[in-house]
């Protein structure tokens, strides 16, 4: 299965980028049931990392509150053109996706 | 009491054309828009397409904020994908439509005369499928919603220019009549909220003009986490003023948005939304 999207988009201004991150995962927190009545598994996003130019700047915990398909914005300081931002992450399933963009 | 022949079918004719005659679409239309521009006379009519955000500045500033990363991107994509698949006979869906099925949203719903029923655009991809022997798709279904998404996403800009031709007057009545007709526990017909209320708050909501409501579908609405189309919302409007809500796709519904869509007439597509 190909990994599953992460769309970014950054903009700086006046050296501090807006990074905003759109991440596609179903997100299941483990007490949904279907319609058999089974429980759906949990499946969710446990850490998230972002990068500046190879050097972490951010790492996140997230748990089952989080929604499907989260969306993630965060800033990063001393942000010039031509910078490399990557957000990656893992699940609790141990599935992993990554993204990254170029700033202008 | 001896009526001449000739007064006899005057009567006639004059009381058959007073009991035939509804108000025609298009004065209907006239009046729909007009009385939002006399409640709204601050706010352009094509305004009205982003509804709530139209009408409640707070809002609207959280909500473009979300407008430039959109929700429905995602489905838009997964639409793009689908929309492009190759049915097992080698046929596709840009064979069904107009230019490819590109920037033809706004032509739906349209009454087929042939088969004497309102045709939506769910309803014409599920014959498109039909007629090329692949299985219909469920109208909730999120391959629905994909490929809904990125048709109206191709659509953006262009405007509804809905006919209703004679045989299609019956359907446009009946949705017009349905929009009007109160029901469920609440005893609320579709103009209670939308235009009685339109702009007023509704617990934490502010109520959207209906004029508006058919440019900006299917939806992504963070409180389904998913992109739906407009029969889904009517399934759920008519469930919260404790009516029983109809099959998706089901004539009346068709009807309605014969109805709703001709009402926006003129209206610029800016669908897919995201809504609260």
């Amino acid at each position: 299965m190909e990994a599953r999207k992460v769309k970014m988009r950054g903009k700086i201004k006046n050296t501090v980028a807006q990074i905003k991150v759109l991440m596609e995962h179903p997100m299941e927190t483990g007490t949904r049931r279907d319609e058999a009545g089974d429980v759906i598994p949990a499946h969710f996003i446990q850490e998230v990392i972002c990068q500046h130019n190879d050097q972490v700047v951010l790492s996140v915990e997230w748990g089952t509150s989080i929604s499907k398909n989260p969306y993630f914005a965060f800033k990063i300081n001393d942000a010039n053109p031509g910078d490399v931002v990557k957000v990656s992450w893992t699940d609790n399933l141990g599935e992993t996706s990554a993204g990254d963009i170029t700033l202008k | 009491m001896k009526i001449s022949l000739g007064i006899m079918l005057t009567l006639v004719l004059t009381l058959g054309s007073i009991c035939s005659v509804h108000a025609d679409p298009e004065s209907d239309r006239l009046a729909f828009v007009r009385f939002y521009t006399e409640r709204f006379p601050n706010i352009d009519i094509q305004a009205h397409q982003d509804g709530a955000y139209a009408l409640d500045a707070a809002k609207r500033e959280q909500w473009l904020e979300m407008e430039e990363f959109p929700p429905y991107e995602l489905a838009v994509d997964e639409g793009e994908a689908l929309f492009a698949l190759a049915f097992k006979n080698g046929n596709n869906y840009a064979g069904c439509f107009d230019n490819a099925g590109v920037g033809v949203k706004q032509q739906f719903p349209m009454f087929d005369a042939v088969s004497n029923q309102v045709v939506t655009l769910e309803l014409a991809i599920n014959q498109c499928r039909q007629a090329n022997q692949e299985p219909e798709l469920a109208y909730l279904s999120d391959e629905m919603a994909y490929i809904t998404a990125y048709m109206a996403f191709t659509s953006r800009g262009n405007t509804f220019a809905i006919s209703v031709p004679q045989a299609g007057v019956a359907a446009y009545e009946q949705g017009k009549q349905f929009f009007y007709e109160r029901r469920g526990k609440l005893d609320f017909d579709c103009s209670s909220c939308h235009m009685t209320n339109a702009g007023n708050n509704l617990r934490a909501e502010v109520l959207s003009a209906s004029v508006g409501h058919a440019t900006h579908w299917p939806t992504y609405r963070f409180k389904w986490e998913q992109v739906g189309g407009l029969h889904k919302r009517f399934v759920e409007c008519n469930e919260q003023v404790g009516a029983e809500g109809l099959a998706p796709q089901s004539e009346a519904y068709r009807n309605l948005e014969y109805f709703l869509t001709y009402m926006n007439n003129g209206m610029a597509l800016n669908g897919p939304a995201s809504r609260k």
